[in-house]
């Protein structure tokens, strides 16, 4: 099962955690510093797994951004490798061409869709037509509720003249 | 985009980004800290659009790094708002922010449970969602049915059921009972014909974990899954959204093929050869193409479908074939497969028969060792580690030597370690060891282990052959001009005990080791000082003839020139004025100074080492095997026994009596020498009767069958009784390095020691270990001998499958009486044994004893002390019956004539003395000269019946190392033999524990010499 999922940024700035294992939040500030020395100073061209505490990180850098997901020994580092793809092309086709820039002021939105594909560090959903699907609709879940409301306001507003 | 409305936050984050330094961030980040803590204080005013805000920037903030220790109640409590963005919001951050251990998860447990069994579809995914990430035992408890219900439900659309799937996963992880539900295999096994790959892949996950803590209750699940594998891998029937680069979902197949790896075997024919079918498909139909990420994918399955081809344990065809694709898959330039390919090697491995196609590839996984990613010389490293055996062992520990130099400083203590136990476990030779271990250090000796230059100590202290190879290269690294401190240590203490063996070569005396050690003492650190001055007391005490210039030097060391004495540092003071004091003593410094004695063979710590690291089960067990295939050198080197008629070393009895009164001398130093003793094994006994240091002999009454000979043996017991420390307190911070452990039964007390005090007097203990003790009482008559063996059990549980076989020489005819198959607990039995000799001869009997305590089967081979000298009578002779018959006896063979050299230097009375207690009486003053000594004893055999035997030794007073002998009998075999034998008393000097090549101890020693052992002295004179 994947332990945690990690954005990182190159200058080591965190843009994502979300842990499926229990860390205390020491725990985590020690890991996350950890793993920025280990992987943020590893080379091009080198493989996408680390060895770490007797698990194995599987990361990938997409731009200024590295996609880590910490995983047990014996679990198929490749298919970890691809869902860290998987996750980046969600993100591409919602946000349109992402960047980092993207998921740092719309950081909630990384967790959303992040929930719709993980679970339990564990893969819920391969199609990533489904996923953006999801995600859309909770979109217009909180649109309509935000119209509500400001019909509502608009309403008390109204009568309140 | 999706932003509006919360300008707050996205200015809140820009503000973060515009700070120029980490302390202007902090700034920043308090402050709104401080601003929401009062927001949420007030409480009143506070809208949900707020309350959301607040929530988001906490969470934030808490990416950023900064503790966040308020405001969790408020997230919680936005889990029970009535509309979706606030309760999205409420779950989201709380699911961030908390992990399954915190106490405000606990207040959340109900609404949590309305939402589940709501109607409310995108609450029930929030809830789901949340309970599947952080959910601990107690949301299993209260929620697993309910989660199961979603599960099943034919209502609920899929992205409810694949939520559900997952979030009974984590429940089921947290408290395996949640499926102890009845028929939960069947609902399992129909799941698995979900049309939605959605829902399959969750349930699949789902699967996997139930079938790894459960296979059988689920194996009518194994078809289903071979089917579904067959219908991806064949890209039958699956929608376009649910291939990934063309390939059929490959995290799907990746976990159909996982489960199937927890079935133990497939029993159905035809599902097995559907499976194999499916599994060739994918080895043969994988190829790499330029994509990455279809590479990626397809490698995914592919790496699966060898796991379950080698767990499936497959024809041998495909067994080979997997090694192929291995084969080239570790020859690759892309990173991810090299990786992977000698990641599977490995564990490939375990399948057996693969060994020697593996070593094939050797050179390749050598390249892949030097590799600049540290990810892929880790997998190397195991690789070789693991293929490792004696054929290989010298180019792969080379490989790994020569690797230290360029290696990642993050690997080399990994990499040390796993050098050091190859070194070990498949030396062909044991300089090679020394080679490698010194090379090590050398290299890397920051990250050696302590353990691994113990290790090397302990090796060349139980090898007598190893010590002037050692003690060579040992001067050789300490020659270099920057030297590793642990370097320092392990050269300075074999220069300490063995540098005297190199006093001949050039460059290696006393004087010249002194200095080259000397030299880098300014640069040590206080814990190798210690180590140093015992081998400046050592290399002192070895120096014969006395150098008083460096004798000089050394005593200023330890009184002036660096204050020792007046050391802080407790150790360093204490030997300092310790071995100051010793070394003024003269002789008796080599009692306390003399050669450590040999260390107990034990597992190696370093193995064991290994072993306990190795969480991977299946290479531990591999592990363990080739250990056993291999068992360690120093065992196979110690495991001799002298059946072969091989010279042997045979105690010097008088020299004890000369000794004794340098052991009163100490009697006002006792406490120092209590502790120096523990240097150098044990002060417990001081007599040659086999110490019984182990308060458990007590037990065994009747045993004690001789008291101490004398009433300063009973002073010196006394006197030292303060030592209480057993045979295995010895100095652990510097000299005894290493760690006790036990899982071999080790002889209690020193059996070379105990045979040859035997052969001298006719009772005492033969053998004594934890369970057991041996014990001999003999009568000699004539040509026959009467022995009775002792067999005590020292334990309150019984020994079982006692076996006593004797293995006699030729000349012996011996009979052991029955002995019986179990000792009962703390009983003794007697077993007489008859001996008859036929003829003269030096060859030894040997007893081959066996018994059994709980799991340990103890096997021990003991020389038996029914030796030549025992059917010796001392005759003594007046001159009148002396020449006639010498005369008589004229020439070879009856008369045979030796020069003998390398004789141990005794004076006249001490040499009368040695021949005395074997027996052969002197007839002072019929030699004229007062340099030579007579002496006749009478020999009896059933073949000679009673036979004169006459001897003359001429000593010259100018050269005590040389003398002439001659002996005389009716019997040419018996000159011959007796000639021998005493020559081998006085020229093999009966180095008792540390006995050299020609007949080294019959089993492992102990850390027990007695002090005054005559062993243990002449060791040191040479």
């Amino acid at each position: 099962m994947i332990h945690f999922v990690l954005l990182i940024s190159r200058q080591g700035k965190v843009r994502l955690t979300k842990w499926y294992s229990p860390y205390s939040q020491k725990e985590r500030t020690k890991v996350i510093r950890e793993l920025s020395g280990l992987i943020l100073t590893r080379g091009p061209k080198l493989c996408n797994f680390v060895e770490w505490r007797g698990l194995r990180v599987v990361y990938k850098r997409y731009a200024s951004l590295y996609f880590c997901m910490c995983i047990d020994e014996d679990d198929n580092e490749l298919e970890i490798l691809e869902i860290i793809h998987h996750y980046v092309e969600v993100l591409d086709r919602y946000f349109g061409s992402v960047c980092e820039l993207d998921l740092i002021y719309n950081f909630h939105k990384a967790y959303f869709i992040l929930d719709e594909l993980l679970i339990a560090g564990e893969l819920q959903e391969p199609s990533k037509r489904t996923v953006t699907r999801l995600v859309a609709a909770q979109d217009s879940l909180v649109e309509t509720a935000k119209e509500q409301t400001s019909s509502i306001t608009n309403i008390i507003a109204q009568a309140a003249k | 985009m999706a932003m509006h409305g919360m300008r707050g936050l996205s200015i809140f984050i820009s503000d973060i980004r515009n700070c120029q330094n980490k302390e202007q961030e902090r700034l920043r980040v308090d402050k709104e800290l401080g601003n929401i803590r009062n927001r949420f204080k007030k409480e009143k005013g506070l809208t949900p659009y707020d309350k959301k805000k607040y929530v988001w920037k906490m969470l934030y903030i808490y990416m950023l790094g900064y503790d966040v220790d308020f405001g969790h109640m408020e997230a919680v409590s936005l889990i029970s708002a009535p509309k979706y963005p606030e309760k999205q919001v409420g779950y989201i951050v709380t699911s961030c922010l908390l992990n399954e251990n915190h106490d405000f998860l606990r207040l959340a447990i109900n609404t949590v449970r309305n939402d589940i069994i709501g109607q409310n579809e995108t609450f029930q995914c929030l809830a789901l969602t949340l309970v599947g990430n952080i959910g601990g035992r107690e949301f299993a408890e209260s929620l697993a049915p309910d989660v199961q219900k979603l599960l099943l439900s034919s209502s609920c659309r899929p992205l409810v059921r694949k939520k559900a799937a997952l979030c009974l996963l984590r429940l089921f992880r947290k408290n395996p009972d949640v499926v102890n539900v009845d028929g939960w295999a069947d609902r399992m096994t129909q799941l698995l014909d979900e049309r939605d790959l959605g829902v399959l892949t969750s349930s699949m996950s789902l699967l996997v974990a139930l079938v790894s803590n459960n296979h059988e209750a689920y194996w009518t699940c194994l078809p289903k899954c071979v089917k579904i594998l067959e219908r991806l891998a064949r890209n039958q029937d699956v929608p376009q959204e649910y291939t990934y680069y063309g390939i059929p979902s490959p995290w799907l197949q990746v976990k159909t093929m996982r489960a199937l790896q927890y079935f133990p075997t497939i029993e159905d024919p035809n599902t097995r050869r559907t499976l194999f079918e499916v599994l060739q498909w994918i080895l043969m139909g994988t190829d790499v193409v330029k994509n990455v990420n279809k590479n990626n994918a397809s490698h995914a399955v592919l790496f699966e479908a060898l796991a379950l081809v080698m767990h499936l344990d497959a024809e041998k065809e495909m067994m080979s074939q997997c090694v192929a694709l291995l084969g080239k898959f570790i020859a690759v330039r892309e990173p991810n497969i090299r990786y992977l390919g000698l990641e599977n090697m490995t564990r490939m491995l375990i399948v057996a028969d693969v060994q020697e196609s593996i070593k094939r590839h050797q050179a390749q996984i050598i390249t892949s060792l030097k590799d600049p990613d540290i990810s892929i010389c880790r997998r190397a490293l195991d690789l070789l580690y693991g293929m490792c055996d004696i054929t290989n062992a010298k180019d792969i520990v080379e490989e790994l030597l020569q690797y230290l130099n360029s290696a990642d400083f993050t690997m080399l203590e990994e990499l040390s370690l796993k050098a050091a136990i190859l070194a070990e476990k498949f030396a062909p030779d044991l300089s090679w060891y020394v080679d490698v271990i010194l090379q090590l250090i050398e290299k890397a000796g920051d990250f050696i282990s302590d353990d691994i230059w113990f290790h090397v100590v302990q090796f060349v202290t139980n090898n007598d052959d190893l010590q002037p190879y050692a003690a060579a290269k040992a001067k050789e690294y300490l020659d270099k001009p920057a030297v590793d401190e642990k370097m320092v240590k392990v050269c300075a203490y074999i220069l300490g005990e063995y540098s005297h063996l190199l006093a001949r070569r050039p460059g290696c005396s006393p004087k010249e080791i002194f200095s080259i050690i000397h030299e880098k003492l300014p640069s040590v650190s206080t814990t190798t000082i210690p180590l140093l001055l015992s081998a400046y007391a050592k290399i002192l005490m070895h120096t014969q003839p006395p150098d008083q210039v460096l004798q000089n030097q050394i005593w200023t060391i330890f009184t002036k020139e660096l204050r020792y004495e007046s050391c802080i540092d407790a150790e360093i003071q204490q030997r300092a004025v310790e071995y100051f004091a010793l070394s003024r003593k003269g002789a008796a410094v080599m009692d306390i100074l003399g050669e450590m004695p040999k260390f107990p063979e034990r597992q190696s710590s370093l193995i064991k080492k290994a072993e306990d690291a190795e969480a991977d089960t299946a290479e531990q067990s591999a592990l363990k095997l080739r250990a056993q295939q291999q068992p360690s050198n120093a065992l196979v080197v110690t495991d001799q026994h002298p059946s072969n008629g091989e010279p042997l070393p045979v105690f010097v009895g008088q020299l004890s009596v000369v000794k004794a009164p340098n052991m009163n001398n100490t009697e006002d130093h006792s406490s120092t020498e209590q502790v120096l003793s523990q240097e150098n094994g044990n002060l417990s006994q001081v007599d040659q009767q086999p110490p019984s240091a182990d308060p458990l002999s007590d037990l065994l009454g009747p045993l004690a069958i001789e008291g101490p000979p004398g009433a300063t043996v009973q002073y010196e017991n006394s006197a030292v009784s303060g030592l209480e420390s057993g045979p295995d307190v010895v100095d652990g911070s510097a000299i005894v390095p290493v760690e006790v452990g036990t899982n071999t039964i080790q002889p209690i007390g020193n059996i070379a020691v105990r045979f040859h005090a035997l052969c001298l007097k006719d009772s005492g203990v033969l053998y004594e270990d934890p369970y057991i003790q041996i014990g001999i009482k003999a009568e000699w008559r004539a040509h026959q001998g009467r022995l009775v063996l002792f067999l005590g059990n020292k334990n309150t549980s019984p020994l079982v499958s006692v076996q006593a076989l004797i293995l006699p020489p030729a000349h012996l005819k011996m009979e052991l009486s029955l002995v019986p198959d179990t000792i009962p607990p703390r009983a003794q039995v007697q077993c007489p044994l008859e001996v008859v000799n036929l003829r003269p001869s030096r060859d030894v009997a040997v007893l081959d004893f066996s018994y059994k305590f709980g799991t340990h089967m103890v096997n021990i081979k003991l020389r038996l002390p029914a030796v030549l000298n025992k059917f010796l009578q001392p005759l003594p002779v007046s001159a009148e019956e002396f020449f006639p018959q010498w005369r008589s006896l004229s020439g070879p063979p009856l008369k045979l004539q030796e020069v003998v050299r390398g004789v141990r230097p005794m004076a006249l009375p001490e040499m009368a003395n040695l021949l005395h207690s074997y027996r052969i009486a002197i007839s002072p003053g019929l030699d004229p000269n007062p340099n030579n000594l007579v002496a006749s004893t009478t020999f009896y055999s059933e073949n000679t019946r009673a036979i004169v035997c006459l001897v003359r030794i001429e000593t010259d007073p100018a050269d005590r190392t040389q003398l002439r002998m001659t002996l005389a009998s009716g019997d040419p075999t018996l000159t011959f033999e007796l000639k021998e034998f005493i020559k081998e008393q006085l020229v093999s000097i009966p180095t008792v524990a540390q006995a050299p090549t020609p007949a080294p101890p019959a089993a492992p020693p102990t850390p027990q010499i007695p002090p005054n052992d005559p062993a243990a002295l002449l060791t040191d004179l040479l």
